[in-house]
């Protein structure tokens, strides 16, 4: 069944400060969106406004997945109905090991479903996190080392994907997943979505760079400027800004402005 | 780790689980307040030498001299007047079970004491109120010399051996409480382990209180003879009760030459309990000593295990730990008197508040002139679940010697808002997710522990964060 998540006029700001002026989006299961956009134009807000951050405030809009929205939800209840985010900068947590946050992770979702479920077995986990470390060609011993804590750049994004693996969302939002990566860790990261994408994963990409999207073909691209999406279009609109920049498309927005008054 | 299925769990329970009241059968008790009529009343119970009572009375005239300190918590709100300070809670102490009274063997099954025995201890000693009530060793170890008494009839039983080490590692003159134990001292045990005997299994005493506004002055000495290895564990809880309990301990420990001695404190007294303890062991030539000392309980606890490294190549280590929840203070720590060369000593405090609480690291690192080659490091951390709470670090480091190697790190945390929803965005709960915090906050100290009192830590922590949540 496809699942769709339906942004719909969205505005949030963050200490007063408006950050996302009116966002329409709707991503569904099976597809792959790129969303792109110069720096500080909103879009890590946006990723952080969809799963819940506390320091955004929603001021009008809503965004609507399997039936509720999810502006009235908490993180882990968004989580748990299905929505998944990559962090840009994910945090560590000192003496929790991957696997342990993990199969915790897990059973809370199981116990979502089924208040009487008993979680996971350890048999089975191991299998899994096993199946999934292998897919993200990533070394066994990171199951036992504590969560983010001396992470190189690239174990954090690996380790992120790991996540999405394991925790099998439905839409997931990867917030520049390809910041910081050279560019194995980028084919490697790459490989590792486009393995999990299919008929049962949305994905919704932020990216400044084009460079992603030679890994990961997204079948749509949407630009966002100051806090709102600016233009929607298939993989040739990534292009065509790898070409011209985001300084055409800034003026391309002006003159669109002029006309209309 | 927490998992789901833990906070559940965590639902069903209250605050603090061991605050239940029994019925007093208390055979015998000490009128309310001190006087040397009380000391002599205590060591005539026991039939104690002469000179033992001379000790005591010397020690009631140092607590009398001697003023209450004003550095660590808040002593002003203690009525000492208003204290029982001997509480005799039944005619004899037990060898076996069958022999401790019906209503304190119950609490103890409660406590799951004789289970823990059977499962996988050495041996166990029981105190209630002011006397042991039961002490056991498995045979096999009683056979090798291994000597596991209650501290009196370890003087009734080896007075050489006794009187060989009693005093020498913390003095009547060491500071005010210890006087105060060395005047009315009941109860501890009396530990000797021979040369090249390695115990691998804990030996535990367990400490209860039971009647309101008791005084507990419990008196320990191991003793680890040349080579020998030992685990010592002591827990303890009370009934929760409007006005306040004391417990003022004294645990002197000698480590001989490269003996072992490891002591464990898992101290979940309630929180109308004041927690005044000395602890010291004596470290000689190549010996090790550990102190793991967990403080979850108590209204203020004061505290410092301490090492003295008497010779060459001593090594010390201290494992603190302490949650100070709503109305309590935990002030502790921990001391390394390095006085040899080739010492070193490891000192690692994890500190957690929560509510209200407060949580002090005082620390003292001391190296002596001519302990060449000492080595130490100190690293307390700090977590501080909420603004409301507080944390306090007091490390002091006297350095006389050169060449030295010494090392202090000291970190004040929050349990942020961003690891919060990166934990929430994974689908766990904030509860969850504050305790995975908290968890892996203390896992390197709950790592040294056995798996059973690991567990039960895990379990503590999850008790004294409940309610933490908004």
């Amino acid at each position: 069944m496809v699942q769709a998540l339906e942004i719909r006029g969205l505005r949030a700001a963050v200490n007063g400060k408006e950050i996302l002026t009116g966002i329409d989006l709707k991503v569904s299961t099976g597809e792959i969106h790129a969303l792109m956009g110069p720096n500080g134009t909103g879009k890590s807000t946006l990723a952080n406004v969809l799963m819940g951050h506390p320091s955004y405030q929603v001021t009008a809009g809503e965004i609507l997945f399997k039936g509720k929205n999810l502006v009235e939800l908490a993180p882990d209840e968004r989580s748990r109905l299905g929505l998944f985010m990559a962090f840009q900068y994910p945090v560590s947590i000192s003496g929790l090991s991957v696997a342990n946050f993990l199969r915790s992770a897990i059973n809370a979702r199981r116990k979502q479903a089924d208040p009487e479920d008993k979680g996971i077995s350890v048999p089975e986990f191991r299998r899994v996190l096993k199946e999934k470390m292998d897919l993200l060609k990533m070394s066994h011993e990171f199951a036992g080392r504590y969560l983010n804590e001396g992470f190189s750049g690239g174990e954090k994004k690996r380790a992120e994907i790991l996540q999405m693996a394991t925790l099998e969302p439905e839409i997931a939002i990867l917030d520049e997943t390809d910041s910081g990566l050279d560019i194995d860790a980028l084919r490697v990261v790459s490989e590792g979505v486009n393995a999990l994408a299919g008929p049962d994963l949305g994905v919704l990409i932020i990216t400044h760079y084009q460079r992603i999207l030679n890994y990961i073909k997204p079948q749509f691209v949407h630009i966002m400027l100051d806090g709102r999406i600016v233009e929607s279009g298939g993989p040739d609109l990534a292009e065509h800004l790898e070409e011209r920049g985001y300084g055409y498309l800034r003026e391309m927005q002006e003159e669109k402005a002029a006309e209309v008054s | 780790m927490a998992t789901a299925r833990d906070v559940q769990a965590l639902d069903g329970l209250g605050q603090y689980r061991y605050g239940f009241v029994d019925p007093d059968v208390s055979v015998y008790k000490a009128p309310k307040g001190l006087s040397r009529a009380v000391v002599e009343h205590i060591s005539g119970i026991k039939e104690e030498p002469e000179w033992m009572l001379e000790y005591r009375l010397r020690g009631l005239e140092h607590y009398l001299a001697r003023p209450l300190p004003k550095w660590g918590g808040d002593l002003d709100q203690i009525d000492f007047d208003n204290i029982t300070y001997y509480v005799r809670p039944a005619e004899a102490e037990g060898k076996t079970w069958e022999d401790v009274p019906d209503a304190i063997k119950a609490t103890f099954d409660k406590l799951g004491i004789p289970e823990a025995e059977r499962k996988f201890l050495a041996g166990v000693g029981a105190q209630y109120e002011s006397e042991m009530v039961y002490h056991n060793i498995q045979e096999h170890l009683s056979q090798q010399g291994v000597i596991f008494l209650s501290i009196e009839a370890g003087l009734r039983e080896h007075p050489d051996l006794f009187r060989k080490y009693f005093g020498t590692v913390i003095p009547i003159s060491d500071n005010k409480f210890a006087a105060l134990n060395s005047a009315v001292w009941s109860g501890g045990s009396f530990i000797y382990v021979p040369p090249g005997v390695k115990i691998d299994l804990p030996l535990q005493a367990y400490f209860r209180l039971n009647t309101p506004n008791i005084g507990q002055f419990e008196r320990t000495i191991i003793i680890a003879d040349e080579g020998s290895q030992v685990h010592y564990v002591e827990g303890c809880t009370a009934p929760i009760y409007t006005t306040d309990s004391f417990h003022s301990g004294v645990i002197e420990i000698i480590v001989h030459k490269h003996a072992r001695v490891r002591y464990t404190t898992i101290q979940n007294w309630s929180a109308n309990v004041y927690n005044l303890v000395t602890q010291r062991a004596m470290v000689y030539e190549g010996g090790t000593m550990e102190w793991v000392d967990a403080n979850l309980g108590s209204k203020l606890t004061m505290k410092y295990p301490s090492c003295y490294l008497m010779e060459d190549g001593a090594h010390g280590e201290i494992l603190s730990m302490a949650f100070a929840g709503p109305g309590q203070h935990q002030d502790t720590g921990g001391k390394v008197i390095h006085v040899a060369p080739n010492t070193s000593s490891k000192i690692t405090s994890k500190s957690i508040s929560r509510g209200g609480g407060r949580a002090s690291y005082r620390g003292l690192l001391k190296v002596h002139k001519g302990a060449e080659n000492a080595r130490s490091n100190v690293v307390c951390d700090a977590l501080l679940l909420d603004p409301q709470s507080r944390s306090d670090t007091y490390p002091y480091i006297e350095i006389d010697e050169d060449n030295v190697n010494i090392g202090h790190e000291a970190t004040v945390s929050k349990v942020g808002e961003e690891q919060l929803f990166y934990l929430m965005s994974r689908g766990l709960s904030a509860e969850a997710a504050t305790m995975m915090v908290v968890s892996g906050f203390i896992e390197p100290l709950v790592r040294e522990l056995p798996m059973e009192y690991a567990v039960e830590m895990n379990r503590l922590i999850q008790l004294q964060m409940e309610g933490s949540i908004g």
